[in-house]
């Protein structure tokens, strides 16, 4: 008998959640379906908050489809989807149960427009209903979305998420939010005190900003130490910036240095001054749009490694085009700079009318892969994946080129050519192919420059006349012929710019680092590593 | 020296081939009525500046179809002034003396339309300027078809104002005209909203930009005080790319610290993945994703013209169409295609724009146009998040500058005057 009426009451209680969920999702249902009506704004963002305020997880695919633009109404009868793009049509799923709905043409369903005030309050009620989550990160989110927001409605949901969670980097988080929420409640100048301590430990921008405002909005003690907090955090991030400036500064050098490394051989070793050079970048920039656009086109999943298919590619369209260059026209003009220049400066103006005549005036989009995209951080450190790479990436081919001029044969060859010509032909070196080769060889290395350069620069014909004039500021600054000054002029010139720009602004800046080259060369003529010996009077 | 003479032989025919290509319609017979096209196809400016020229031609190519104007045919006569100021003017005294066109469409940059002003003023000649620009200029012989700063800057600040409750403003720009003047209205309107000095962070940049790390965690810094922050951007052209993925790289999302961009359109963010940068706003007077025939005949007529499905058309190309269909409507009007008649008969005149209403020349050589706010979508289009109710009127000189606020402008006779003062009474500027 009392087995029986424990069955009948689990069967009864099963029945009751079974009926009490059906309920909430007729309701969501409900709310849901009054998108599709809502005209303007202000009537979505209310019912964003209907959604939100029931509380119940059903409602997180379809707010975060919404901010995502994927939330779409069926014209013929109203009716609201979640919907992916798939091939010719989009595929429908209900916003509910996630279950498929079948297709629809595209020109069948409307998109509801969200902007950035409801795309912000939906990333805030979804940090509120997903607390709880069972995915860890989904919950290190929520946290530090109520962190940012102190959010003080939360302050009960979050004491009983941080009684039950586990993981203890998500634990913290959440305390911080606890903390953070604390600030913009009434609760008590002590537990307040508490919260500015716990802040004031974690520091950051973020930190920073919350305690500013609290240290605006509060009275007597917690305001005291409101604003010792924000000193300290202010001290410890100016000493951060110091670090950023050094970053940033290595990352502009390692730009300077991929494109001054190429013109580091034609202009450093052969001494042709080839206005040309920022060319060959762009055609490497160009080979990387290339290849991305016949990759996106056949082979979708290769794309994140298109950069490394495009980095052969780019080096032989560069080298090939330098080839033609040297014995088209250069090799006739030796020992005539002012010619070379000349001549070069009217091949680098038929070279991108030539691009611009086959690919168009306009920007060619270049796609970051994934592994380029975004960001980390170290303490307060900002460090981008694409920065962090091409740092990476020019010191790699700095130093294989090193390599390639001191052990290889050809760069032997290349500088016996460039210390002594008629010597060197006397010793059976065939130097008018050494100087194709070297030529080659510089405008290759601009050639793969070029695809680095196009994951933070403009692919458009004009991309290489921005990098000559830093190229041969670098060259002449590091010291002409030598590799090592190249490197080290890159770097410093970099790090200079950027410390310099906090105070002095870009644009006086520049002026700025251009004046103490100037006065610089005029003291050391041959720049920071002069080449000693006779190769420079011959 | 034999090898040389052939080189040299090489190049010239080679520019004579190019001369030639550009200069061949002049030479078409005499019962035509020529339209001169002075934009940059070359150079640093030749990146937006094609698309122009390619939309006038389409234009004359469509007007043509339909039988002319005054029972003639249209002809383009196309130089490049190589996007360098001095050789605008020379051009564009060639397109007028040599050429002898009766309108020109071109420019892009104040300072290309500074270098050519005297001369269309000299040689009394119509010019045609398709694209935003910092006002405080109003001139006799050319029609502002762009914005003027009351019709883009000054309703994106109210946009951001009244919806984000921004406090604090950054106000990035490319460092030359444009953008210091249109700050400098920014800063007086914004003061005079009572937003204090110290919440205003102005920054300047050097074309062609291309690192922008320093700039972009300066603003991640002035933006974490507390208060809602918001970028004002007049970054000109190419540095706007590097710019836009930097923001992207470091996170900066548009929720946060949203961007405004005045010189942004669809076809900058061609050369750009815009997933990271959704949200993000531009304020224009047109967006190729306005709903409405007449802007999708004009899309469809543009791709079979260009012969590229890719092509996106943008605000500066609308501005062209504009201006290009009030010159007809004023040369039908005055019977003539003569500089003066047509300067009468043009104001008033009224065409349709691309954003489904009309656009009408104002006594002031400026146009009626709507004001739209669209944010940055992952396609590369913008969607319309904001418009102004009705059109606005084209502003020459700013309210909020002490120096033009008492000035106004108005070409219709008897006043004939670019730049009358209001409280002196007189023509002759703040003097």
């Amino acid at each position: 008998m009392r087995a029986l009426k424990i069955i009948v009451f689990v069967l009864l209680s099963c029945f009751a959640s079974v009926s009490l969920a059906w309920s909430g999702e007729a309701e969501i249902r409900a709310s849901i379906a009054q998108l599709a009506t809502a005209k303007g704004f202000p009537e979505i963002e209310k019912i964003v908050k209907d959604l939100a305020a029931l509380g119940d997880p059903l409602v997180n695919p379809a707010l975060t489809a919404l901010a995502d633009g994927n939330l779409q109404v069926r014209k013929s009868d109203n009716a609201i989807f979640i919907t992916r793009d798939g091939g010719a049509g989009v595929a429908l799923i209900d916003p509910v149960t996630g279950e498929d709905a079948g297709e629809a043409a595209k020109a069948d369903v409307v998109k509801i427009k969200v902007n950035n005030g409801l795309r912000r309050i939906i990333r805030d009620s979804l940090g509120n209903l997903t607390l709880q989550s069972p995915d860890t990160a989904t919950r290190l989110q929520a946290a530090q979305t109520i962190f940012r927001n102190s959010d003080a409605s939360q302050l009960v949901a979050l004491d009983a998420a941080i009684s039950s969670e586990k993981i203890s980097a998500v634990k913290t988080q959440m305390e911080l939010a606890r903390a953070s929420a604390i600030l913009n409640s009434d609760r008590g100048d002590d537990e307040k005190i508490a919260a500015i301590t716990l802040i004031k430990e974690r520091g950051g921008r973020d930190a920073l900003s919350l305690l500013t405002a609290t240290e605006a909005k509060t009275n007597g003690l917690v305001k005291d130490q409101a604003g010792a907090a924000v000193a300290s955090i202010e001290r410890s991030l100016a000493f951060w910036a110091t670090g950023q400036n050094v970053w940033y500064g290595l990352s502009l050098g390692s730009v300077l240095l991929l494109a001054a490394i190429g013109l580091a051989i034609t202009f450093g070793v052969m001494g042709v001054i080839n206005m040309a050079h920022g060319e060959m970048v762009m055609l490497g920039a160009y080979t990387t749009f290339v290849t991305q656009d016949i990759i996106r086109d056949s082979f979708p999943g290769l794309f994140d490694w298109s950069l490394l298919i495009a980095l052969p590619l780019a080096f032989l369209v560069a080298a090939i085009v330098g080839v033609i260059i040297e014995r088209g026209i250069i090799r006739h003009l030796y020992g005539r700079p002012l010619e070379t220049l000349l001549a070069t400066w009217g091949v680098s103006l038929i070279l991108q009318q030539g691009v611009r005549s086959i690919f168009g005036p306009t920007n060619q989009e270049v796609g970051n892969p994934s592994w380029m995209s975004g960001s980390f951080q170290i303490g307060e450190l900002d460090i981008t994946w694409n920065r962090l790479w091409i740092i990476v990436f020019s010191l790699i081919v700095f130093f294989v080129l090193l390599v390639a001029l001191n052990r290889t044969p050809l760069g032997l060859q290349m500088r016996a050519v460039t210390q002594n010509r008629r010597m060197a032909s006397a010793m059976g070196i065939r130097t008018p192919f050494v100087d194709s080769m070297t030529f080659a060889l510089g405008s290759g290395i601009a050639g793969i420059a070029g695809v680095a350069l196009s994951q933070i620069d403009n692919v458009s014909p004009n991309l290489g006349q921005s990098y000559i004039i830093d190229s041969f500021m670098v060259v002449v600054f590091g010291g002409v012929g030598n590799l090592w000054g190249t490197l080290v002029g890159a770097l410093s010139l970099g790090i200079l710019n950027k410390f310099l720009e906090p105070f002095a602004g870009a644009v006086l800046g520049k002026i700025l680092v251009l004046i103490l080259i100037i006065l610089f060369i005029q003291k050391r003529p041959r720049g920071l590593f002069a080449l000693k010996g006779r190769a420079v009077e011959a | 020296m034999r090898i040389k003479d052939k080189l040299l032989n090489k190049v010239a025919t080679a520019a004579l081939g190019t001369a030639m290509l550009w200069a061949s319609p002049a030479m078409a017979a005499d019962d035509t009525i020529k339209v001169g096209v002075l934009h940059s196809l070359s150079g640093t400016m030749a990146i937006s500046e094609t698309t122009l020229k390619d939309a006038v031609l389409m234009l004359i190519d469509e007007q043509n179809k339909k039988g002319g104007v005054l029972g003639k045919k249209l002809e383009a006569v196309v130089v490049d002034p190589a996007s360098d100021w001095p050789l605008f003017a020379e051009k564009a005294r060639e397109l007028i003396e040599k050429d002898k066109v009766s309108a020109v469409f071109g420019c892009w940059t104040s300072v290309s339309r500074k270098s050519v002003l005297p001369v269309f003023e000299e040689l009394n000649s119509l010019l045609f300027y398709p694209v935003q620009y910092e006002g405080e200029e109003s001139q006799r012989n050319i029609f502002y078809t762009g914005a003027a700063p009351n019709q883009q800057a000054i309703p994106a600040v109210d946009y951001l104002l009244a919806n984000d409750k921004v406090e604090r403003w950054v106000l990035a720009g490319t460092d030359y005209v444009y953008p210091r003047t249109t700050n400098k209205i920014l800063e007086a309107y914004l003061l005079a909203k009572g937003v204090k000095a110290e919440d205003i962070m102005i920054n300047y940049t050097p074309f062609g930009h291309s690192d922008w790390q320093t700039i972009v965690s300066d603003i991640k810094k002035f933006g974490s005080a507390g208060k809602k922050t918001a970028v004002v951007s007049t970054i000109n052209g190419d540095a706007n790319v590097p710019f836009y993925k930097e923001l992207g790289n470091q996170g900066i999302k548009a929720e946060d610290i949203p961007v405004v961009a005045f010189s942004v359109g669809e076809e900058e963010l061609a050369g750009l993945d815009t997933a990271p940068l959704v949200g993000h706003l531009a304020a224009w007077n047109y967006f190729q994703s306005m709903d409405n025939p007449v802007n999708e005949s004009f899309i469809k007529t543009w791709k079979a013209f260009i012969k590229n499905e890719k092509r996106v058309t943008n605000d500066p190309m609308e501005a062209t169409y504009i201006g290009f269909n009030m010159w007809i409507k004023a040369v039908e009007a005055a019977g003539t295609t003569d500089a003066d008649a047509v300067i009468d008969s043009i104001v008033g005149v009224s065409v349709p724009n691309l954003t489904g209403g009309y656009s009408a020349m104002l006594p002031n050589h400026h146009i009626t146009k709507p004001v739209l706010i669209g944010e940055i979508q992952a396609d590369g289009q913008f969607e319309t998040v904001w418009q102004t109710p009705g059109l606005v009127a084209g502003d020459e000189w700013s309210d909020f500058l002490p120096d033009s606020k008492d000035l106004i402008s108005d070409w219709r006779k008897p006043m004939s005057c670019g730049n009358f003062n209001t409280a002196t009474g007189k023509c002759g500027g703040k003097g």
